[in-house]
């Protein structure tokens, strides 16, 4: 990220429009920079890594790459907080979660997310259950878990999501070199 | 005997069972009963941030599978309720993404009608069974305790998808029941903030000091526990209670209970039957005479 100069040319005007057409970023646009989200945001008064309103600027001056090859977008924490705020119903923790998405198609995934899809898709479950587990369980009078990941593999096949995952599906990948 | 679809996730039948025996065993004596469906696995949360329609599918996979049994969901998990709850609504409202998710459940042969509900077990303590009711049905009142309510986020938001049951700015149900089992609720600062469990994989010292921040206020209000109703708030409350301890600063010492186990005692239900050895932090708190 560039916090001195931003130079005009390298800017992509279409960007918010790509945002805006990713479900959860239709209303990214609306944003009038109040700063409301910034300053209700609980990871913001931790960390100065993570601001919102800026994220939101720079998102709709057209910083593609800068916004979308970062590491500050997996830092929204989902909290909501800023949405019951929100003058402008941006939906911005909506909006963080459009981003990644299309993010993880240019080439930057976080590894958690990694972790995420290679888990759901072999134990349907984020969390193992095995007979280590079911054990504990019925000790406590609890009933046995069957893991039911056919399933989820099904929608994982027809969503593509492995390969989204991998950043296979971009042609001209931004993070290509540099996703963090 | 009401029924309705018992919606784990994948949080609680591993890390929360103590949540998961205290919620069943108080909700049957309540008169409510509780099924599970094979087809539940995890609700999509995860995925939200990865590929939306996938996460909205998988949630769409549950909710159908509730829909075919005619029946209503309660969960225990927030995220999973706010995850749930508004595919719930938005699948309701947005035909396109509706046919979409369809073409994707058609793969497992479902299909999401929009016939069910989703309701978290504490909203359906305060809403359905009621406080007065909970109040009748105690008979070892926590008198004496201090507990401190940690509403934690996806219960109450986004507000606009739970049809305005409590104030996400303001909260009640958690301190009325609180109330309702005999203890006295107690205020403290910032109450709202989030346990920072959103983003312990991606920056766990950021997460751990969110943790430690609400754990010093809790501790400055004078609570003798605490009280949660998200195994992911449990967490970082109980389970790294600790970590925030040594990484971030502080000792506390602060029980963390999961609000079904605080009921149960209330309602007669010994510590064991609530599982309360299972809370990392140790409960050594006077809860009256347990009489089960």
């Amino acid at each position: 990220m560039s916090d001195d100069v931003i130079d005009a040319e390298t800017l992509d005007p279409d960007f918010k429009f790509e945002i805006a057409k990713q479900a959860g970023g239709e209303n990214m646009k609306l944003c009038f920079q109040c700063g409301t989200c910034s300053g209700t945001c609980p990871v913001r008064a931790i960390n100065d890594k993570y601001n919102p309103r800026r994220i939101i600027r720079m998102a709709l001056l057209g910083m593609r790459k800068e916004v979308l090859c970062s590491d500050f977008i997996w830092l929204c924490s989902t909290c909501y907080a800023c949405h019951e705020r929100c003058p402008q119903n941006v939906r911005i923790p909506e909006l963080m979660m459009a981003i990644r998405n299309i993010a993880i198609r240019e080439g930057n995934i976080h590894p958690v997310y990694t972790s995420y899809v290679t888990t759901l898709d072999g134990h349907g479950r984020l969390l193992e259950v095995g007979e280590f587990e079911n054990e504990k369980r019925i000790k406590l009078g609890l009933p046995g878990i069957k893991e039911e990941a056919a399933r989820v593999r099904k929608l994982f096949d027809h969503t593509k999501i492995r390969e989204k995952a991998a950043g296979k599906q971009a042609d001209e990948k931004a993070c290509k070199t540099e996703g963090s | 005997m009401k029924e309705y679809a018992l919606f784990l996730g994948c949080t609680v039948p591993v890390r929360g069972l103590h949540y998961e025996v205290s919620a069943r065993k108080t909700a049957e004596k309540l008169g409510i009963r509780l099924v599970e469906l094979p087809e539940f696995s995890c609700c999509g949360f995860p995925l939200e941030g990865a590929d939306h329609l996938t996460s909205f599918a998988m949630a769409a996979m549950s909710l159908s599978a509730a829909e075919k049994k005619g029946l209503e969901i309660v969960t225990l998990c927030s995220a999973c309720t706010a995850t749930l709850t508004k595919a719930n609504k938005k699948l309701k409202e947005d035909k396109a993404l509706r046919e979409e998710v369809n073409k994707v459940l058609r793969d497992v042969g479902s299909e999401f009608k929009g016939t069910t509900r989703v309701k978290h077990y504490a909203r359906l303590l305060a809403e359905d069974i009621g406080y007065e009711a909970i109040k009748a049905a105690v008979t070892n009142p926590l008198s004496g305790l201090k507990i401190a309510s940690h509403y934690g986020c996806h219960y109450l938001k986004p507000s606009e998808i739970y049809e305005g049951f409590d104030s996400p700015e303001r909260p009640v149900t958690l301190d009325k029941l609180v109330e309702a089992v005999g203890a006295a609720p107690v205020d403290y600062e910032d109450k709202l903030l989030c346990c920072g469990g959103g983003i312990l994989g991606i920056d766990e010292l950021s997460s751990l000091k969110m943790t430690q921040l609400k754990l010093q206020h809790i501790k400055d209000s004078g609570a003798d526990a605490m009280t949660f109703i998200c195994p992911f708030c449990a967490v970082m409350y109980d389970i790294n209670q600790k970590a925030a301890e040594t990484k971030v600063g502080g000792k506390f010492n602060l029980p963390g209970i999961y609000f079904p186990q605080l009921l149960g005692i209330a309602m007669g239900f010994s510590p064991q039957d609530m599982a309360l050895n299972l809370n990392r932090v140790k409960v050594n708190l006077k809860f009256g005479e347990a009489k089960s």
